[in-house]
């Protein structure tokens, strides 16, 4: 149990840089996951914390002491990997056990941890397999294993459901949430799933291209996304974002004088997002969805088509079902001013 | 349609008659040989000499072998085989050790060089010992080192062939498991002995037994750096039974020699034939 905190934290490979310097404050015991596109350099991130990567520039703070030139072994950090990592020719109670015996602890002790271990994850039956007679849920398992049984100060998990089916993910990310939040330790977790960000946080890191977009739970990054790419990245489907102008608290989209009560201060060019779950119908509606296709997915009904005639592209989700027989049809649509969301054109972040 | 499936068989069972046949034919070629060594090595020597040569085994096997292993013609096979073992032995175990330790190096630190030290050692796969074979002597012979088991092993044991196909394992090992290791607190050297080393036991054997059979068929190398006969390995040795000049050959036990040589790389092929071929086709995940 430990607070985790990075201050402007950069890494090069070479004279490229791909992390620009990251501030965030971990409290102690708090499940935080990154999430970014794939490349965004979250998992560089975490092998910096996990002291696989070394540190070019900043200091890591573990419990408010500088770890940048300590090993992993010394950081008291303990890792899931994504393909599990698990030693082939060690059994499951082997590679559980293998950090304990090289930190030299007794053959009595070992084997309790590895014991308890076990029966917190339901592998005592499974302790003299080897990991190739496992399958892919009981591996991640076993490399859950590995990682309690030390105690470690930290969890680090590098996309660690990926490997699995989707039905076992879901299991999965519920049985890590309660493990974490039973053992009360700090953990550390990158995905490139939005889902598992979204259900698994206390507080989320959104990342793209080695700076850190937004920082807070989960739902603060749903409801008032601080950047244009945090508002796209979360939500299914993603949110609509259109060119907009606004005047005198009034909104113009795409020239065809679509008026909305624009909320806030903002004249000028702004973009404009709307989730599409956040569009009503209304006979009235001041915005006119020509659809181009519906998914029918039986609670909601996704419309995807263009504003106007020839707008911009825009996707709505409605409760219930709608029955479209064909592309051509148009929706009156509105939405409540709390849930428009305005962003600076060119800087793409939030306005106020 | 049922006519045709037969006919298929039919065709099918001839060719199983043939393939076999055709198997058991060349068996029989590459056998005959080693039978007619076997054959000349249980006879005595006026039934060699005088044609047509026996093609049945004789009554004095006991008396052959037993000449042969405690007398032998310059030294007693005994010794030339305890040799042959300590020579083979020495190669097999020292080519692994220091090709398992070059390549751990060369695939898992990073160090200056590292690029031309690979390419160093690829280059010396090009250069038979043929090659290199008086300037190893002059070293051996200015180390001390002639007749003697160290002069015997050491100038064969450096295996560009080994530290290459090791590499090429090693590149296979996912680089988490290093990272895991070293999570969980092992030392490079502690990660090489309770991962990287099982990992390979496969292919250790494999190397193992051509690397046995290898130092066991030596035959320039011994020839040049042992003159004292009780230094002499046995697949030499039998080459030094041959008289010179006018002497007469001891055929049986020269025969019954060579029959005693093949039999040690043979035991170790058939004991560790199932580590052989695993490690030969498989790499274990």
């Amino acid at each position: 149990m430990a607070t985790v905190e990075l201050e402007k934290v950069k890494k090069r490979f070479g004279k490229i840089e791909v992390i620009h310097g990251i501030d965030i404050e971990i409290a102690d015991g708090e499940f935080i996951v990154i999430v970014g596109p794939s490349g965004c350099g979250k998992s560089t991130l975490l092998r910096m914390v996990a002291g696989l990567e070394t540190i070019s520039e900043g200091e890591l703070r573990i419990d408010g002491a500088r770890a940048n030139e300590k090993e992993p072994m010394e950081r008291d950090i303990a890792m899931v990997f994504q393909n599990y990592a698990l030693y082939p020719h060690m059994s499951v109670a082997q590679n559980m056990g293998y950090g304990l015996k090289i930190a030299g602890a007794s053959k009595a002790e070992i084997e309790s941890k590895v014991c308890n271990a076990a029966k917190l994850l339901q592998l005592s039956e499974l302790l003299d397999r080897k990991p190739r007679q496992l399958s892919g849920g009981q591996r991640q398992r076993v490399a859950m294993g590995r990682a309690i049984v030390r105690e470690p100060k930290v969890f680090l998990f590098d996309e660690p459901l990926s490997n699995l089916d989707a039905k076992l993910r879901v299991q999965m990310r519920l049985d890590i949430r309660e493990l974490q939040s039973k053992l009360g330790v700090t953990a550390l977790y990158v995905t490139h799933d939005q889902v598992e960000a979204m259900t698994m946080a206390d507080r989320m890191i959104v990342m793209n291209g080695g700076v850190v977009e937004q920082i807070g739970s989960p739902l603060d990054v749903y409801e008032r996304p601080d950047t244009l790419f945090a508002a796209q990245f979360i939500g299914s489907p993603s949110m609509n974002i259109v060119d907009a102008s606004a005047r005198d608290g009034v909104l113009n989209i795409g020239g065809m004088s679509v008026a909305l009560e624009c909320p806030r201060a903002a004249t000028g060019r702004v973009k404009l997002g709307i989730r599409p779950e956040h569009l009503l119908h209304a006979a009235d509606g001041p915005l006119e969805l020509r659809v181009r296709m519906a998914e029918p997915l039986g609670a909601n009904t996704l419309l995807h088509g263009t504003l106007a005639h020839d707008g911009p592209s825009f996707t709505a989700s409605l409760p219930g079902v709608h029955r479209i027989e064909r592309g051509g049809e148009s929706a009156r649509l509105t939405v409540r001013p709390d849930n428009m969301h305005l962003f600076d054109a060119d800087t793409g972040r939030r306005l106020a | 349609m049922a006519e045709e499936r037969a006919g298929m068989v039919e065709r099918h069972g001839a060719g199983v008659w043939l393939t076999h046949g055709l198997m058991i034919a060349g068996v029989l070629v590459i056998a005959f040989p080693i039978w007619l060594a076997f054959v000349a090595s249980t006879v005595t020597q006026p039934e060699i000499t005088n044609p047509p040569m026996p093609l049945l085994p004789g009554g004095h096997f006991v008396e052959n072998y037993t000449a042969a292993l405690f007398s032998g013609v310059n030294v007693p096979v005994a010794t030339m085989l305890l040799n042959s073992l300590v020579m083979a032995t020495g190669i097999a175990v020292g080519k692994i050790a220091i090709s398992l330790l070059s390549a751990f190096a060369i695939v898992y630190f990073r160090f200056a060089g590292r690029t031309t030290f690979f390419w160093l050692i690829f280059l010396t796969l090009m250069l038979p010992v043929e090659v290199r074979i008086v300037p190893t002597y002059e070293v051996v012979a200015g180390f001390g080192m002639l007749n003697s088991y160290s002069g015997l092993i050491f100038p064969l044991i450096a295996s560009a062939t080994a530290t290459f196909l090791f590499r090429q394992f090693f590149l296979t090992v996912p680089d988490e498991l290093a990272e895991a290791a070293r999570v969980d607190g092992a030392r490079p050297m502690r990660f090489f002995i309770d991962i990287i080393l099982p990992m390979s036991r496969t292919n250790i054997a494999a190397l193992f037994v051509i690397f046995f059979i290898y130092g066991w068929n030596q035959y320039l190398w011994p020839l040049l750096i042992t003159t004292e006969p009780e230094m002499n390995t046995i697949v030499m040795g039998i080459k030094q039974m041959f008289p010179s000049g006018d002497d007469v050959a001891d055929w049986p036990v020269i025969m019954a020699t060579s029959i005693l040589a093949m039999i040690p790389p043979v035991i170790i092929v058939v004991s560790m034939q199932k580590f052989f071929v695993r490690g030969l086709v498989d790499s274990e995940k």
